[in-house]
């Protein structure tokens, strides 16, 4: 696709009805690969998408997010077992249900067995698929790639994943924080590009109480081709956040404006 | 994390990715159940089934299919949809109408318009009727072209563009 019919593509209103799930599976498959393909397209998606998002949150009559503690009691506890029987003492029955319980039992265990080895190879799967991603985004400018696979590689290098928050929930971030050498590779791709005249400000975050200390303005944010920033961190911290400020940037964090936020998590 | 990592975790039934998940989408996902229910608690269990269905039908999901998030509006209207027929929810709402998104927010402004954080009684009058009638029956309805273009009564082939334009002036209002 050319510039210009990227722009035609974009203007067609097709990624409109994309979100809104009314394409055929060919369409949807179509708008995909222009997506991987186009890295303005995805941008396009991604906006109308949070638009949406924003708009049917602001119907939802609750003040908050929802809780996730009912999804966590129906994961614990799927289904009651219905005692549906009727209570005449038939002893044959009851036999028969403690095999079956037994085997139940035995079954079980092989299964949590098998569960706990899936477990493990799903957490070397993880860490390959991160990897893979980086690469990937990192891979138009091959230094910056070169210089990343060397930073995600290192073992010293802890990962913060940063989620987005109420202001702007599909925005996502990850720090690499080198300890050693005391600086932070912001990868910040999947924040949304700034209005004029704002900035995105790095915090470093120490929790109990709550102390917020600058890393900095991103100012070239939309002129950065990968999105992937180094920052000098000194900080013992205990969590990164990121906000949208006045350029320039502001003394403390505007929380109204926290678009992502994450913990870092202690070694075990 | 990217939220195709964070998908396939999901997928893999990984239950922090499932939290991260919901704790995007939930909001979202209930504005959307509540404005085919009207129900607020009834709305709040629904997006609980919809999230166990969107879990144990994890792997039926594919990017290539569509985003993440279409998916979860689908399986949430055509839950909601479900409950709206069901004989339990018909002998409780005898007297249900079939509001618009807008004359919840609306009514929601009228009612307090201090803490109407984004400005949404602004928004209703802002936004073209012809508008809100559109998002209402492509997003919030599901419809497709064809349904919605019969249903207003406009050319099929104008829903498309039509739609774009309305969704630029949603996003300029919303700030997107």
């Amino acid at each position: 696709m050319s510039d210009m019919n990227i722009k035609e593509y974009i203007a067609s209103g097709i990624l409109e009805l994309y979100v809104a799930g009314t394409l055929t599976p060919e369409q949807n498959k179509e708008v995909y690969t222009a997506m991987k393909a186009h890295p303005e397209i995805l941008t396009e998606v991604l906006q109308i998408e949070a638009a949406i998002m924003k708009l049917s949150g602001e119907v939802s009559p609750l003040s908050s997010n929802i809780d996730f503690q009912s999804i966590r009691n129906e994961l614990r506890n799927p289904e009651d077992l219905d005692g549906a029987y009727k209570s005449t003492t038939n002893w044959i029955k009851y036999s028969g249900w403690a095999a079956a319980i037994i085997m139940a039992g035995g079954l079980m265990w092989t299964v949590s067995q098998m569960n706990e080895l899936n477990e493990e190879l799903k957490t070397v799967e993880i860490t390959k698929d991160i990897l893979e991603q980086q690469i990937e985004n990192a891979n138009t400018d091959l230094v910056e790639a070169n210089k990343l696979i060397s930073v995600l590689r290192d073992r010293n290098i802890i990962s913060v994943p940063l989620t987005g928050q109420t202001v702007y929930p599909s925005a996502f971030a990850t720090v690499y924080w080198d300890q050693n050498n005391e600086s932070i590779y912001l990868d910040a791709q999947g924040l949304p590009e700034p209005p004029e005249g704002m900035v995105y400000q790095v915090w470093s975050l120490k929790l109990n109480p709550l102390s917020p200390t600058s890393l900095g303005v991103i100012d070239d944010f939309t002129e950065d081709e990968n999105k992937i920033f180094s920052i000098a961190n000194a900080n013992a911290s205990e969590a990164f956040g990121i906000t949208l400020e006045p350029e320039g940037g502001s003394e403390s964090p505007t929380l109204e404006q926290l678009y992502t936020l994450g913990v870092v998590e202690t070694a075990p | 994390m990217t939220l195709d990592t964070l998908i396939v975790q999901f997928q893999n039934k990984n239950e922090i990715a499932f939290e991260q998940l919901y704790n995007m989408y939930a909001k979202s996902i209930h504005g959307i159940i509540y404005s085919i229910v009207r129900d607020e608690e009834i709305a709040e269990e629904l997006v609980t089934d919809v999230f166990m269905k969107a879990w144990s039908n994890a792997e039926s999901y594919s990017k290539e299919k569509g985003r993440f998030f279409t998916w979860l509006l689908n399986i949430a209207r055509n839950t909601a949809i479900d409950k709206l027929r069901s004989k339990s929810f018909k002998n409780k709402k005898q007297n249900l109408q079939a509001d618009f998104f807008v004359d919840i927010l609306e009514s929601r402004s009228n009612l307090n318009r201090e803490t109407d954080s984004i400005g949404l009684s602004g928004f209703v009058k802002h936004l073209a009727k012809k508008c809100r009638d559109l998002i209402e029956l492509l997003y919030f309805k599901g419809f497709t072209q064809k349904e919605a273009s019969e249903s207003l009564d406009i050319p099929i082939g104008t829903i498309k563009t039509r739609n774009r334009n309305c969704i630029i002036e949603l996003r300029n209002i919303l700030d997107v």
